[in-house]
């Protein structure tokens, strides 16, 4: 039993999944705090209610934010040269995000230290910025990653990236950042039905109604995309070994424009994934109009997390295809760690990750509640 | 061959980013375990000015507490984006702590760090003491776990170079989490950190104190930071010369720069306290010996000599031909993964590899290299003399100072009701003392591991991304631009906070005076 669980392609398998659970965590959490951002200078027009559409993700965005945090740790010990690649690769992109992102923890903490209404401005389109150009970015890099980017190795295995940041901008990318936009908007709009209340939460249900039909759509348009070879397709082409060595040197990989949906050919059950990806939009739909807002925040995270589930099911094995050298491409079984760290950081995952969830259950519950105007203002001190 | 200006721009860029995000660290580090034992007296004794206390000192840990986070999130990212050769030559050992300092301390922390902010109102006094000790908790387990990593770029253990994938891969993860560097360093940095805090509150209040403001809160909290930054501060010099220690088993190279001892002497070394190190003569001119105490430091013993830089240049040049011997096998095994004698000499001399790739500065391909080019690269491996020497001493002297200062307070503070007024002014005037410290050690501990990226294992010209020039100097400028900016809000809104003291929490969030009573019944209209 533990030699199979140890074993090399049951590690890779195990940690691919991981990599899916992480950016679904990341999605479905820190998803609903960029959407927020986003949505904070039109569902909140007065300053009192953007201090209540703040305070709704006030005291939870730091732990969220560490599921991409831990992203960017996780890839970097169980897929090093995922790593090194796509974010040398998405170089210009990152740069964006971070900055992005940046502003973030500064716009929460300072905006409400002064009263002055310019002050408070700023931090709100600051605010905008680090909601709505990351949740644009990352739709725009899934969409490349689809397509692949141009990069190989040299022998030594030094990664060599030949594009640029205009080459990223394609329609094809920017459509996938429209589908990330929306879909993170819908998901801000949710927890704003769920956790705010009065004019925010009423104007959260009305952004959200359009933001989750926009989502179903615009996801259900990106399959007839892939479907028509606009966004890329690869198909390994040897045999695969799933527990050799992980050299990306060893395989042939050719573009193939069916490729993505040969997964889905092969075991038509895996259509849930993404069928639940425009399903799930659509209840949530249903949910802002009825206003069931705990079912319509449940309908958005399955949503969010099925659409991303959704790329990671089409393109397995492959992790980041390259359009130059398709064989250089990346995937679960030739880009992981080795046997030994996939294996201590899987133990360290076992013991550290019951504790976080169980934790941070904890803090929610603790803060369980609407958010109101009143509350912002009787909290005082301890509200942003 | 890597482009040396692409190499420059992104040591600058590390540089730059890493020195802005270690301004706040260490501020957190320290005022969270100051918080959580402020709060534990209030637990304890009930009397709210431990309560106010807390708060007070939360505000000022909350505006230095986001920029820290902010900044931190580049350079989790940072490795990817400008250092991807790296990132695959050692992502198998050096991503580990970092995906775990994620699980185990960021979690942690920023859980709780939104727990404590918006908390006071939710929980009984006791569950938030407990929020706050673990948020204390998970910022000194991040500083664990990224010392385990940096540890490891000085003292490479528990790894070893594999053939099939041409990179390092862990062969004893204990020993990487153990590594005795690291853990010197971990204390020795959380250590500063502390000081730092300590310094901090002891500067604030003492400023209180001189203005006649706050004087119950400001009173207590002179007290408490000059007896946490004493305790702070001998760990501090204790820990560092336990890393003093340390180095001589694997960076004699760093210790014999830092000393600016060009030639071995005989044991017990002297320790020369102040001079003018010359690279170009190879000397150290108008030094200063103070006999015994470097053979002291550096060996605990009285009769182990410490080689100095001419002995260590020797023994480079000679790790570089062996490491040629490694080089050659691996370019043979490239083209024959069967090559049996091949295999036998690389894994003879496979831990000298890296000396070989020093070599990559002067010629494409080692085996190619001259005997000028072997002399020269191993001359390449002492780091800049001067700085080191002068950087260390600096830092030593700040730490030194600190301690005077934290005794002396306690001592007055402890003895008289009525503490001399020159006390606060030089504890106003220590503040900066400790960033000075903190960002001149990184430079050295980080400077002198210099020509390595990783000690021994990789030199830093070769662990670049092969990115655009303009790719670095946009980024660098606009990292350079928005940390400048958020500096100056952050400053600002620091001194406000301070200017205003501890009612601050109330007024200008909203609590109290100052503010029009909470409209009635505007909760929603649209229902």
């Amino acid at each position: 039993m533990i030699e199979f669980l140890f074993s090399y392609e049951t590690l890779r398998l195990i940690w691919w999944v991981l990599l899916g659970v992480l950016l679904i965590g990341f999605a479905v959490t820190d998803g609903f705090d960029m959407g927020v951002g986003a949505l904070l200078p039109f569902v909140a027009r007065e300053d009192i209610e953007r201090r209540v559409a703040i305070n709704t993700i006030g005291p939870v965005w730091e732990g969220n934010q560490v599921w991409f945090i831990l992203g960017g740790g996780a890839i970097f010990a169980a897929w090093p040269a995922l790593y090194a690649v796509s974010f040398s690769g998405f170089y210009l992109a990152m740069f964006l995000v971070l900055s992005a992102l940046i502003l973030r923890p500064v716009g929460f903490k300072y905006r409400s230290k002064r009263p002055d209404p310019a002050w408070r401005a700023r931090w709100d389109w600051a605010l905008f910025i680090g909601g709505a150009v990351p949740a644009l970015i990352f739709g725009v890099a899934v969409g490349n990653t689809l397509q692949g980017v141009p990069f190989h190795f040299t022998p030594d295995l030094r990664p060599i990236y030949e594009g640029n940041l205009f080459g990223l901008l394609n329609p094809a990318a920017l459509y996938c950042g429209l589908v990330s936009l929306a879909m993170l908007v819908m998901h801000g709009a949710a927890w704003l039905a769920f956790k705010a209340d009065g004019p925010v939460a009423a104007r959260a249900r009305r952004f959200g109604t359009f933001a989750a039909l926009l989502t179903a759509v615009l996801f259900a348009g990106g399959g007839l995309l892939v479907q028509a070879g606009l966004l890329g397709g690869y198909k390994v082409t040897s045999p695969i070994a799933w527990d050799g060595p992980s050299n990306p040197l060893l395989k042939t990989v050719v573009a193939d424009s069916g490729a993505w949906l040969a997964n889905f050919r092969a075991q038509p059950l895996l259509w849930i994934v993404p069928g639940l990806g425009v399903a799930a939009p659509l209840l949530a739909l249903i949910g802002f109009r009825a206003r069931w807002e705990g079912l319509t925040f449940l309908a958005s995270k399955l949503g969010v997390a099925m659409i991303v589930a959704t790329v990671g099911v089409a393109m397995f094995p492959i992790l980041l295809p390259s359009s130059s050298n398709p064989g250089h491409s990346l995937a679960a079984f030739d880009a992981s760690s080795s046997r030994a760290t996939l294996r201590n950081m899987l133990l360290a995952t076992v013991i550290f990750m019951p504790l976080v969830l169980a934790y941070t259950a904890w803090v929610y519950s603790v803060l369980w509640g609407k958010v109101t105007e009143k509350s912002v203002e009787d909290a005082g001190h301890s509200a942003y | 061959m890597v482009d040396p200006l692409l190499v420059e721009l992104s040591r600058l860029q590390f540089a730059l980013t890493a020195l802005y995000h270690f301004l706040f660290v260490p501020l957190t580090l320290g005022l969270s375990i100051l918080l959580a034992m402020m709060e534990t007296v209030y637990v304890m004794t009930r009397r709210t000015i431990w309560r106010d206390m807390t708060q007070f000192w939360g505000v000022l840990f909350g505006i230095n507490f986001a920029l820290g986070v902010a900044t931190g999130i580049t350079m989790e990212f940072q490795f990817g984006m400008n250092w991807a050769y790296y990132s695959h030559y050692v992502g198998d050992v050096f991503g580990a702590p970092l995906a775990i300092e994620g699980l185990m301390a960021f979690f942690l922390e920023a859980t709780f760090v939104g727990l404590f902010f918006f908390g006071w109102d939710r929980l009984s006094p006791r569950a938030h003491m407990i929020v706050t000790w673990l948020m204390a908790l998970g910022t000194n387990f991040s500083a664990l776990w990224i010392l385990v990593a940096n540890g490891w770029m000085q003292n490479p253990v528990g790894a070893a170079f594999n053939l099939e994938t041409m990179r390092m891969e862990v062969t004893d993860f204990v020993a990487v989490i153990f590594n005795p560097v690291a853990q010197a360093k971990f204390v020795h940095t959380v250590s500063a950190g502390y000081v730092c805090a300590a310094t901090f509150v002891l500067g604030v209040s003492g400023w209180y104190m001189l203005r006649g403001r706050h004087i119950a809160l400001a009173k207590r909290s002179f007290v408490i930071a000059s007896a946490f930054g004493l305790a702070s501060a001998l760990s501090v010099i204790v820990l560092g010369d336990e890393s003093g220690y340390a180095l001589t088993d694997n960076q004699k190279m760093k210790l014999a720069a830092i000393e600016a001892m060009w030639e071995t002497e005989p044991a017990p070394a002297s320790f020369t306290a102040i001079g003018i190190p010359s690279r170009s003569d190879r000397k150290t001119h108008f030094a200063i010996h103070i006999p015994w105490v470097m053979g002291l430091i550096g060996t605990r013993s009285v009769d182990t000599p410490i080689p100095g830089i001419d002995e260590l240049v020797q023994r480079a040049e000679a790790r570089i031909r062996d490491g040629l011997i490694a080089y050659d096998a691996l370019e043979k095994l490239k083209v024959d993964r069967d090559d049996g004698v091949a295999r036998a000499a690389f894994k003879a001399s496979s831990h000298d590899l890296g000396y070989a790739l020093l070599l990559k500065q002067f010629v494409a391909d080692p085996r190619q290299a001259t005997e000028q080019n072997i002399k020269d690269a191993a001359w390449s491996t002492v780091p800049g003399v001067p700085w080191l020497f002068f950087g260390f001493r600096l830092m030593v002297l700040c730490g030194f100072v600190l301690l005077a200062v934290f005794a002396v307070s306690l001592w007055h503070t402890i003895r008289e009701a009525e503490a001399p007024r020159w006390l606060f002014r030089m504890a106003l005037l220590a503040m900066p003392l400790p960033w000075i410290a903190i960002e001149v050690g990184w430079f050295v501990a980080e400077f002198g591991r210099q020509p390595w990226i990783i000690e021994g294992v990789l030199p830093t010209f070769l662990a670049t991304s092969e990115l655009g020039i303009y790719n670095l100097l946009l980024t660098i400028a606009g990292f350079t631009l928005l940390y400048g900016v958020l500096a100056v809000i952050e400053v600002r809104l620091m001194l406000a906070a301070i200017r205003k003291g501890p009612e601050i929490a109330a007024v200008v969030e909203g609590l109290r005076p100052g503010r029009p009573a909470p409209r009635a019944a505007v909760a929603a209209p649209a229902e």
